[in-house]
């Protein structure tokens, strides 16, 4: 089967964010980009899919900036078999990017679309379920293991009491959570090889797709600063703090 | 004006989840609506009928809206949404996984969750692991929103007396089946909505190790949680995670032992009221943002904190 996934560019996840002095957003000047974390893991998890003869061809899709191609790249690297980059602005909300990740599944017909669960800058958790809602196809949100079972795929998912299964007629939406799988690094050669991997790039006119929103972000702020307390010297001295000055215990 | 909430239920009961959900409705102000769907849940909207603040109950009781399947009861939020300023949910997993689907259907951007309401259009929600937060103005008809339930009090769960309406609409897309569920079994409160949270994370070595932790819990009436570290190496199962990919707590007290504090843990922590660390590493980040710091070997703290408590 062939197999879509989507990845982002977002700030690393070791990076600590500041908020712009005039509370328009997060400052991402010079600061270190990588592919999203759960993004990795859905490559990862095609990559695996091919690897068992499950999935014939990965196709690894971003929208976003030119920039993005990197990204793409490091997917490629990974394992991927080509890319294609919808060329956008940054900060897209995530509805508009389920429009134009639908118009590729159009194109490219996948039985199997993979994504992370949510993007650790928007941290919207949004897109998997909306391409899901926008294609009718079934969703496996949240996954720790997807199997293929006959014609059906069935996905763990991790709920907040613990694990649940279902079975999802095909084709199908997956999003990953963490457990999924270890994302594995890219060789210097497979790296090199992943040049000359075709990657294609529209725009999201040649798609039709609208990139309106109904969100506006009017501002960001800097959350309340925490900040440090006292170092206690013993246990005992702890559990007095606690029940005297807390008052918690 | 009238708001939508979809009641978060397990095990023939209304989940604390519904309680918070409804106190963001009530900021928001207008008629409140309870969305009771599933399968043999008579019992769920009778006690979504006694919560203080709710005009109605919608009860949608049918074998397709078992499991809360989002294929499924997706199509049926949908249809009841068109009548509706504001669709609510807990932003459980529940609720993360039905309402962008119920959001892109209806093609409007979703409102994930937020954290304080500024008016009737415009919410306050945290990004980047909650190192930011966001103001967001909706100009969807319908505004689809999850509530993160540690931003809002809970309503009083008794006090109200909703009339209850059947909703007959049955939806089987016929498109996803359930086969099966784990669930973690656990005497002790549960994490999110715990007083006193006692977590644990690498520092802790192995997982028969946590049996301290379970022995401190027990004495302060707390729930335990971890850190992703934790998690991975097997001590304990992932529902117990806490952070920007596991559970929000935001407990009075917040125990972390043995746990760094990395930005993705805190993101789960930070509204804690009193954070406590014990760390033998004194510069391990968690220091930063605890009330109270202990530099020690947790083998030994943990049970000296058992016994004086």
């Amino acid at each position: 089967m062939k197999v879509l996934v989507a990845v982002k560019r977002v700030v690393d996840y070791n990076v600590k964010v500041r908020v712009k002095a005039d509370n328009s957003g997060v400052d991402l000047a010079n600061v270190k980009m990588s592919m999203n974390p759960f993004c990795e893991i859905a490559v990862e998890e095609a990559v695996r899919l091919k690897e068992k003869g499950v999935a014939s061809e990965i196709v690894v899709v971003s929208i976003g900036p030119t920039a993005a191609q990197e990204q793409l790249r490091t997917a490629l690297a990974l394992g991927a078999d080509r890319a294609i980059l919808v060329e956008a602005a940054d900060e897209l909300n995530s509805l508009a990017v389920a429009k134009a990740l639908k118009a590729v599944v159009d194109k490219e017909q996948p039985q199997l679309v993979i994504l992370g669960k949510q993007a650790i800058d928007s941290d919207n958790n949004q897109t998997g379920q909306m391409l899901a809602a926008l294609t009718g196809y079934a969703q496996g949100t949240f996954a720790s293991k997807v199997e293929l079972a006959g014609d059906k795929l069935n996905v763990t998912r991790e709920i907040d009491g613990g694990l649940q299964t279902v079975a999802l007629n095909l084709p199908a939406i997956v999003t990953t959570d963490l457990r999924l799988n270890e994302p594995r690094y890219a060789s210097l050669p497979n790296i090199m090889k992943a040049k000359k991997k075709p990657l294609e790039t529209v725009t999201p006119d040649a798609l039709g797709v609208s990139l309106a929103s109904t969100n506006t972000t009017i501002k960001v702020e800097a959350p309340a600063a925490r900040s440090a307390g006292i170092k206690v010297k013993s246990v005992a001295e702890l559990v007095e703090k606690l029940k005297n000055e807390a008052k918690v215990i | 004006m009238t708001i939508l909430v979809v009641a978060e239920h397990e095990n023939g009961a209304v989940a604390p989840a519904t309680l918070n959900t409804v106190a963001a409705a009530a900021k928001i102000g207008g008629d409140i609506h309870v969305l009771v769907a599933g399968q043999n849940v008579g019992g769920v909207a009778e006690s979504a009928a006694k919560i203080a603040g709710v005009a109605k109950v919608l009860v949608a009781d049918n074998a397709a809206y078992a499991h809360a399947l989002p294929e499924n009861v997706a199509p049926l939020l949908v249809e009841l949404a068109k009548g509706y300023s504001h669709v609510l949910a807990p932003a459980t997993t529940n609720g993360k996984n039905i309402l962008p689907r119920v959001a892109a259907l209806l093609d409007v951007d979703q409102i994930s969750e937020i954290i304080a309401v500024e008016s009737a259009d415009t919410f306050k929600r945290p990004i980047y692991a909650g190192n930011a937060i966001a103001t967001v103005q909706s100009s969807a008809a319908v505004k689809v929103i999850t509530v993160r339930t540690t931003g809002f009090d809970a309503v009083a769960a008794e006090g109200g007396s909703a009339a209850v309406e059947t909703v007959a609409a049955a939806h089987d897309a016929g498109k996803s089946a359930f086969v099966g569920e784990e669930l973690a079994k656990s005497d002790r409160p549960e994490l999110t909505a715990a007083k006193i949270v006692v977590s644990g994370g690498r520092g802790m070595g192995n997982g028969d190790n946590f049996k301290h932790l379970y022995a401190l819990a027990d004495k302060l009436g707390a729930a335990v949680g971890a850190s992703r570290a934790a998690v991975d190496a097997g001590f304990v199962p992932n529902d117990m995670q806490v952070g920007q990919t596991g559970k929000i707590v935001a407990p009075q007290l917040y125990i972390a032992v043995g746990i760094s504090g990395a930005i993705q843990h805190l993101a789960g922590m930070k509204d804690s009221k009193v954070i406590v660390a014990i760390n033998k590493d004194e510069e391990a980040p968690i220091f930063q943002v605890a009330d109270y710091g202990l530099v020690a070997d947790l083998f030994e703290a943990v049970p000296e904190l058992e016994k004086l408590v």
